[in-house]
């Protein structure tokens, strides 16, 4: 049996705009131990989908569909139930660690509470263990450092205790929300390798959800790609990387930009996300595709497999996806050589020039050609 | 932090030195002085009772005195229009009056305009916070000079309940129409505050953290959003508490409670030059007191703030 099993989950807001729709028909499940991407621009809906999961939507926020957890329902759950899982099963650590830790408390306090109220400890045997599980996350002298306030340590520091207080009830699953964003790159790598020895040592399962697919790349089993508050594509990391399937999954990697890109100009998907409170009638990523028809506008196609593990949400070929991809793309062993991404054979296209990238992306990615097709 | 204060309170001396030499100039330049009557007294009366309490002598001098006798002697002069009494007795009889409708006062807007904030900021937009809100915009529109005679109307010649006026410290039942009069506007702005302060602080990151941990919602209250939610009712309250103190003169006036409101409001009407120093610089120390009681909360409850 699946750890958690999300179907049919929606989420909608409640605006003086109207209705937002966040998150529409998720799902998802996912196996004990495993880590699964949860990938998609600003207001794609992947924050909400986490946030959902755990019961923390804001108070305009409604859920509907089912997440179970170990077999138990727990979207909607009454406060009793929920508050049991919470840290306990599933933990969270969050994007921003500054305004995500108490600014008024005491690490020590913040982190002791949690084994007082979930484990019944006492607060100096909640204290030594909250100073054990800080120095599980490398903290350089933990145990004179637990009495501080979160503005005396710095970024990677703070994420580094949000990490610790997520762990403290050693939880079956983390859901990591862009754990990594406000962080410097060379502390990224850091939290991320924490995460990844941590997530091994506990066997855990994680959900990590962020927009920087080289993190997803890096660390995760499997990938789901929101757009508009749907997956509009998922399976395992390295045939997505590969070969995306769905037009929104090649833009993003197309985005990516490269230390070997010789033309200076980003790849920026064009036009805007959605507004979800006036979603589009068809497929919400039709206004920005390049591989839209007719019928896009009016049919929003529903995740269907099309290989062992992956399915995608869309009507454009796969065959038209992959060809593109190819035409424009030179062959990767010649990128590698430093020939240039920048050579294309492809004239005036609607896909931003040199789709190369996403093969370039994974860094360990092989190339499309090694992978599988169906 | 104990340097703070001290630091703090040395500041509070040359602050207290400039408001008696702004008060005196200001007193002595406002025309007429404490014998000028409807009737005029013969120049060589008044030119006896001028030099009896220093009048006659250069303004610089007259302050220096006042002052070297605060200091020395911690004597605030004599009365001007009450000879045989002293401004300390004055105030010794008042203030203690005053002080304790005061406070009461004090501590009946604080707990109920918090409670009410924070019940209305928990059930956002229901019944509950719809009702807190109506009641502290009507407390909000009943200064205390309309709430004064409303309440003698109803509790007194109505209901023949309380006393409409006069005090007594063993008596409760002449501090309750002061204490309401005086809280009830107060009461509304510090449960405005909390209210909107208490929303801020339930919508931010950390209290979605304390919420991931699984803790029930009235711990997540009390332990994580009522500190902050609370810093800026703080800032609120030290003015708060000196302008019921200054605020006294309505309660005083209506329901002859003979605090030290309505010393203030006779001495400047009859020029009595002391007893109007004397009050202003007791205000001046509460509220020099307050601020730094203020900032020293403060510092308690947001670790960031070290001075």
């Amino acid at each position: 049996m699946a750890l958690l099993d999300i179907t049919g989950l929606s989420v909608g807001f409640q605006t003086h705009d109207g209705i937002v729709r966040a998150v529409q028909d998720v799902n998802l499940s996912l196996d004990q131990g495993e880590t699964l991407g949860i990938v998609g621009e600003s207001g794609s809906g992947k924050s909400q989908l986490s946030f959902a999961i755990m019961g923390l939507l804001a108070r305009n926020g409604r859920a509907s569909g089912s997440v179970r957890f170990d077999g138990q329902e727990i979207l909607n759950a009454p406060p009793k139930v929920i508050n049991r899982i919470r840290a306990e099963q599933i933990a969270m650590i969050f994007q921003d660690p500054m305004t995500s830790l108490n600014p008024y408390m005491r690490v020590s306090d913040q982190m002791a509470e949690v084994l007082v109220l979930h484990k019944g400890l006492s607060k100096r045997d909640a204290v030594a263990e909250a100073v054990r599980m800080l120095d599980a996350v490398r903290i350089p002298d933990a145990k004179g450092r637990v009495r501080l306030y979160p503005h005396e340590f710095s970024g990677g520091m703070r994420q580094r205790v949000m990490i610790a207080m997520a762990l403290l009830c050693r939880p079956r699953l983390l859901i990591a929300d862009e754990p990594t964003t406000a962080l410097d790159v060379t502390v990224q790598a850091q939290i991320m390798q924490l995460l990844a020895d941590l997530r091994r040592d506990f066997g855990m399962a994680m959900i990590l959800i962020t927009h920087d697919l080289g993190v997803v790349a890096g660390s995760c089993e499997r990938v789901a790609v929101m757009y508009g508050g749907r997956i509009r594509e998922t399976g395992p990391v390295r045939p997505i990387f590969a070969d995306p399937a769905h037009p929104y999954t090649q833009g993003l990697l197309d985005a990516i930009p490269r230390v070997d890109q010789l033309d200076e100009e980003l790849r920026a998907i064009p036009g805007q996300p959605p507004n979800m409170s006036r979603p589009p009638s068809g497929c919400a990523f039709e206004p920005r595709c390049p591989y839209r028809r007719a019928e896009c506008a009016a049919i929003d196609p529903p995740l269907e497999g099309f290989a062992p593990g992956r399915a995608r949400a869309c009507l454009a070929g796969l065959d038209e996806l992959r060809e593109r991809r190819m035409r424009a793309e030179p062959r990767p062993d010649l990128v590698a050589a430093g020939e240039g991404a920048a050579e294309t054979d492809l004239p005036a296209t609607d896909l931003p020039e040199g789709a190369v990238a996403g093969a370039g992306a994974a860094g360990s990615t092989p190339s499309p050609q090694e992978e599988t097709r169906p | 932090m104990f340097g703070f204060v001290l630091r703090r309170l040395a500041v509070a001396i040359p602050t207290l030195l400039l408001l008696i030499v702004f008060s005196f100039v200001l007193m002595s330049l406002a025309p007429g002085g404490p014998f000028t009557g409807e009737r005029a007294l013969p120049p060589a009366v008044l030119a006896n009772l001028e030099a009896q309490y220093g009048l006659n002598e250069p303004l610089w001098r007259q302050i220096w005195n006042y002052v070297w006798n605060i200091v020395v002697h911690f004597d605030f002069g004599p009365s001007f229009v009450y000879p045989d009494r002293s401004v300390n007795e004055l105030i010794a009889a008042g203030f203690p009056v005053t002080l304790t409708y005061g406070a009461l006062s004090f501590v009946a807007a604080v707990v109920l305009g918090v409670s009410l904030g924070v019940v209305a900021a928990i059930w956002h937009n229901s019944w509950l916070d719809y009702l807190a809100v109506g009641i502290s915009i009507g407390a909000q529109v009943l200064p205390n000079f309309v709430m004064a005679p409303l309440l003698v109307l109803v509790f007194t010649l109505w209901y023949r309940l309380l006393p409409g006026g006069g005090w007594s410290f063993n008596d409760p039942s002449f501090w309750i129409m002061p204490v309401i009069a005086l809280s009830t506007s107060y009461m509304a702005s510090i449960a405005r505050i909390t209210r909107s302060s208490m929303l801020e602080v339930l919508g931010s990151n950390h209290i979605r953290t304390a919420r991931a941990k699984g803790m029930p919602e009235h711990r997540v209250i009390l332990r994580h959003a009522l500190k902050p939610a609370m810093l800026p009712v703080i800032s609120y309250l030290g003015p708060v508490f000196v302008s019921m103190i200054t605020g006294s003169v309505v309660i005083d006036i209506y329901f002859s409670t003979g605090g030290i409101g309505k010393a203030f409001v006779d001495s400047a009407l009859n020029r009595d030059y002391a007893v109007m120093m004397g009050v202003t610089i007791l205000i001046g120390a509460l509220t020099i007191l307050f601020n730094l009681l203020v900032d020293v909360l403060y510092a308690w409850i947001d670790p960031k703030i070290r001075y």
